[in-house]
């Protein structure tokens, strides 16, 4: 039985080095691009010399006692205990290490804390399972998107294979300038979620109803990526963080896009629009917005995430369809969408909600009538 | 009941007039024998360490490689969830609850615990409160997903498994508060004639301070999650921004219980480490006033350092400065328990058998565990590797290596006593090696997922980090399986009644009361008359 398992052992360590050898590993933090992350990049290894100093020091006596003090070769007990003067050492001397790692680590938290006067100011609100971002001042003070996964589902399924930058990738990432001191203000709209970047050396919680601040200054151009690191619900793995850090000429550039983008999107709120047209954008919105809960054959995933095909909701009255959109409902996960999507928006995803499956209300909801439930 | 009834009725004299008890099942059912209720305890735990590791093993295996595979992403916050609960809850307070049953009144030269009846009570509304957790899993919505934190808003989103969530762990609180009460009052009067409070064993000391612990903090997690019920379900505002409520209040008062609740779980442990080693070292514990003492102050510490779970919330510079150091001053005390271990073991004449090897284990292990959260109580290292596998790992090491190995050596150490058959000797070696090797693999690749940037509680992870899951997920495999093995030990020695004959005294080195005053096993009743401690 023994040269069994042994054989057993030794084969999953071969395999272990095996794979070891076969791969480049990210041993450490990722590598940092602000001034905060390499700060406690040095903090880290600081820390891991003292303790490995400490570690083969104690262990080091240990392992001694163990070899030499054993009964099997003879080594005969002590009865000594107690010794004032040894406790005081060991009791004093841990705690002025202690007092050498915490003044590092003071400085650099209070550095960390410091959110004054930043060049740009952004705000990221989490939603389940999205980010949206404000641009409040500062250069492309005005530029507001949601930032959810791009990565298709497909892929997760493990029907494709996976691309480069699997689970990591998003459809509209954050773009700052580089050697820029941003500012990060976080809030939520439903739980509460986590902003981080871990190249910048930032998380912050993002916390419904409160605001929180961060900041960062990329010193390199370049793509970072992160995840929301709070749980967050179902989809809390699928809402990743990508920055982009551009220069500050292409910076200016993307946000002049970003406004002739939104200028060219705005649209006339009291324009009349036709079924087929309101159904056809409501289905981009409800596959963007409502299928990773409702899914996307409208028969949800109860009781947390109830059916819309035939739901009392989605076949009675427009306002309070409407209304449930905007305002969400409390005490669910069923989220408030007014500050996330346009009335149009709305209006088509209501409209389709109320023809798609079987629901066959013939209704479309036109945008001004969002406007007035809104009001 | 009728059982009861009909063994008075047959007058079984011959039993002697002690012994007097119901057989079969109403026995368990109806005893308030502190070495019964000790055993369910225990079982009750060992059957917890299973559930719970099924749970964990799903994880792993979901994790092996990306892309969702066994489980959808909702059912996987149950699994992570549930894990942390009934491994919390379920399988490492009763075992220690179940140490404290047999071995207190034991050490302390007690008939009994105090409250016998309470006892009996205490641990019976275990088996409720874990029938509620699996039921939690067969309800709309299925099981509480909110992590082990249950941290609002996300739990007042939940079905109604929430609130099942909730009852079992009011249930289990009450059962840990009747417990302590029985423990605090059995050790504070029932000590035998001479036993000063400095002069009991570390395990009876460590476990008082626990247990008043316990009594500090189980009410705050009640009041908690009390709160949690009411926003659910009564219209009430505590968590909820929009009503006046703040989110961060949960953690807060979370982690006021959850802190002290970490060295609820590790301090009866350094307990059992203390009986342990001095034994095999063959030398008495180096400082016991100091190790008295340390106890008590990583408990007194314990209730001012919570906040440094909760670095990443957003708090001012001062508060977080605060809770920096004030965690950082709990390597002292620690270290001055790793030190006097060390010191022990020191010119003594050691042998290793199973308990010893655990116990070492425990040292080595533990203290790496210890390592890092040194590194995690330094707040910006802290910001960077919150909510990753480098505290995944990190509480592993504690709580694995550190509670799991000390019950583990409690358990050869003490199952002469209570079995009076001697365990297996290798494949007790074979637990332990085994164990630790692969405890090892599944958990220190761990902390470089962490500081590489993995989040913790995700069901699909980027493909840099795929091969480190594989190894974790091979060594979790390998780690639960080995588990059967101590069953098998356990069974052996127990039920099976198999193995050779315990002496009253297997170990050279020990001299508290159970080994020098009784036979093995222990007699069903023991100490009638108090032994005189000199």
């Amino acid at each position: 039985m023994n040269s069994v398992l042994g054989r057993l052992i030794g084969g999953v360590l071969l395999a272990l080095y095996a794979g070891l050898a076969s791969a480049a590993y990210q041993l450490n933090f990722q590598p940092p691009v602000t001034r905060i992350a390499s700060e406690i990049y040095d903090l880290h290894m600081l820390m891991m010399y003292v303790i490995l100093v400490i570690f083969c020091i104690v262990f080091g006596v240990m392992f001694y006692s163990i070899y030499a003090h054993r009964k099997s070769v003879g080594h005969k007990a002590e009865q000594f205990h107690e010794n004032t003067t040894v406790e005081i050492i060991w009791t004093v001397v841990p705690f002025l290490i202690l007092i050498g790692m915490a003044w590092p680590a003071t400085k650099t938290l209070i550095a960390f804390k410091d959110t004054s006067n930043p060049d740009i100011t952004i705000k990221a609100t989490g939603y389940q399972w999205k980010w949206g971002y404000d641009y409040l001042k500062g250069e492309g003070e005005g530029v507001a998107f949601l930032s959810g996964l791009a990565t298709p589902q497909d892929q997760i399924h493990n029907q494709k294979p996976k691309g480069e930058n699997y689970l990591l990738e998003v459809d509209h990432p954050l773009v700052v300038p580089v050697g820029k001191k941003i500012r990060v203000l976080t809030t939520a709209n439903d739980v509460i979620h986590s902003f981080w970047v871990p190249a910048f050396g930032i998380k912050q919680d993002a916390i419904p109803g409160f605001v929180r601040d961060t900041w960062f200054r990329a010193d390199k151009e370049g793509t970072y990526r992160g995840q929301c690191a709070e749980l967050c619900g179902k989809d809390h793995g699928f809402m990743p963080i990508v920055v982009e850090v551009l220069s500050p000429e292409k910076y200016t550039q993307w946000v002049a896009e970003q406004k002739k983008q939104s200028a060219a999107a705005a649209e006339d709120p009291n324009k009349q629009w036709t079924a087929a047209e309101l159904q056809a954008r409501g289905e981009k919105v409800y596959a963007a917005n409502c299928a990773a809960c409702h899914q996307a054959n409208g028969k949800g995933l109860p009781p947390a995430f109830p059916a819309l095909d035939g739901s009392k909701v989605a076949t009675g009255d427009k306002a309070v369809h409407i209304d449930r959109v905007l305002n969400g409902k409390a005490g669910t996960a069923m989220a408030a969408f007014a500050k996330q999507l346009s009335d149009t928006d709305i209006a088509a995803v209501v409209t389709y909600e109320r023809n798609a499956w079987g629901n066959k209300t013939g209704d479309a909801v036109q945008p001004a009538e969002v406007k007035a439930v809104r009001k | 009941m009728s059982a009861v009834i009909d063994t008075h009725g047959h007058g079984h004299a011959d039993h002697g007039g002690h012994a007097d008890h119901p057989s079969g099942l109403m026995r368990w059912v109806t005893t308030t024998n502190h070495k019964d209720i000790g055993t369910m305890y225990l079982w009750f735990s060992f059957a917890m360490l299973l559930l719970g590791g099924v749970l964990a093993l799903t994880i792993r295996t979901e994790l092996f490689e990306p892309g969702l595979q066994i489980v959808n992403p909702e059912f996987f916050n149950q699994l992570t969830t549930m894990h942390g609960i009934i491994m919390v809850f379920g399988a490492i307070m009763p075992a220690f609850v179940g140490f404290a049953n047999w071995q207190i009144p034991l050490m302390i030269g007690a008939p009994d615990m105090a409250f016998a009846r309470m006892n009996n009570w205490s641990f019976w509304l275990l088996p409720v409160a874990a029938s509620l957790l699996v039921i939690s899993f067969f309800v709309p919505g299925g099981a509480p997903a909110a992590g082990w934190t249950l941290y609002a808003p996300l739990s007042t989103q939940m079905g109604p498994g929430m609130d099942l969530g909730i009852f079992a762990l009011h249930i289990m609180g009450a059962s840990s508060i009747m417990g302590s009460i029985n423990i605090i009052t059995t050790v504070l009067n029932m000590r035998a004639p001479g036993m000063t409070l400095m002069k009991m064993p570390m395990f009876v000391w460590t476990w008082l301070i626990t247990a008043y612990l316990l009594i500090a903090v189980m009410p705050v997690l009640a009041g908690a999650i009390t709160m949690v019920l009411a926003d659910r379900h009564f219209g009430t505002s505590f968590f909820n921004a929009a009503g006046g409520g703040d989110p961060v209040m949960f953690q807060h008062i979370f982690w006021f219980f959850g802190h002290p609740e970490v060295y609820i779980m590790i301090l009866p442990a350094f307990g059992i480490i203390s009986q342990v080693i001095p034994t095999f070292a063959r030398k008495p514990l180096f400082g016991y006033a100091s190790m008295v003492y340390a106890t008590s102050s990583i408990a007194i510490l314990s209730f001012i350092v919570w906040a440094h779970h909760m670095f990443t919330v957003g708090m001012p510079t001062a508060g977080l400065l605060f809770f920096m150091y004030s965690t950082m001053l709990i390597a002292v005390p620690t270290g001055v328990k790793v030190f006097n271990w060390l010191a022990t073991m020191w010119k003594g004449s050691m042998t290793f058998e199973t308990p010893m090897l655990f116990a070492v284990g425990f040292l080595f292990v533990f203290t790496m565990g210890g390592f890092t959260g040194l590194m995690l109580a330094i707040m910006p290292v802290d910001v960077q590797v919150q909510d990753t596998y480098y505290v995944v790992a990190h509480f592993h090491y504690v709580l694995v290596a550190g509670s799991l190995f000390a019950i583990f050596a409690g358990t050869y150490f003490w199952i002469p006593k209570w079995t009076g058959r001697m365990y297996d000797e290798t494949l007790g070696k074979w637990h332990f090696w085994l164990s630790l090797v692969f405890f090892n693999i599944t958990f220190f690749p761990m902390h470089f997922l962490g500081l590489a940037g993995m989040p913790r509680r995700i069901p699909d992870y980027a493909s840099q980090f795929t091969e480190f899951n594989q190894i974790a997920t091979v060594g979790a495999f390998g780690f639960g399986l080995t588990q059967l093995l101590f069953l098998y030990v356990v069974l052996k020695c127990g039920p099976l009644a198999r193995g050779e004959k315990a002496p009253a005294k297997p170990w050279e080195g020990a001299d508290t009361l159970e080994w020098t005053h009784l036979p093995s096993p222990a007699p069903y009743h023991s100490f009638h008359e108090p032994p005189e401690v000199k």
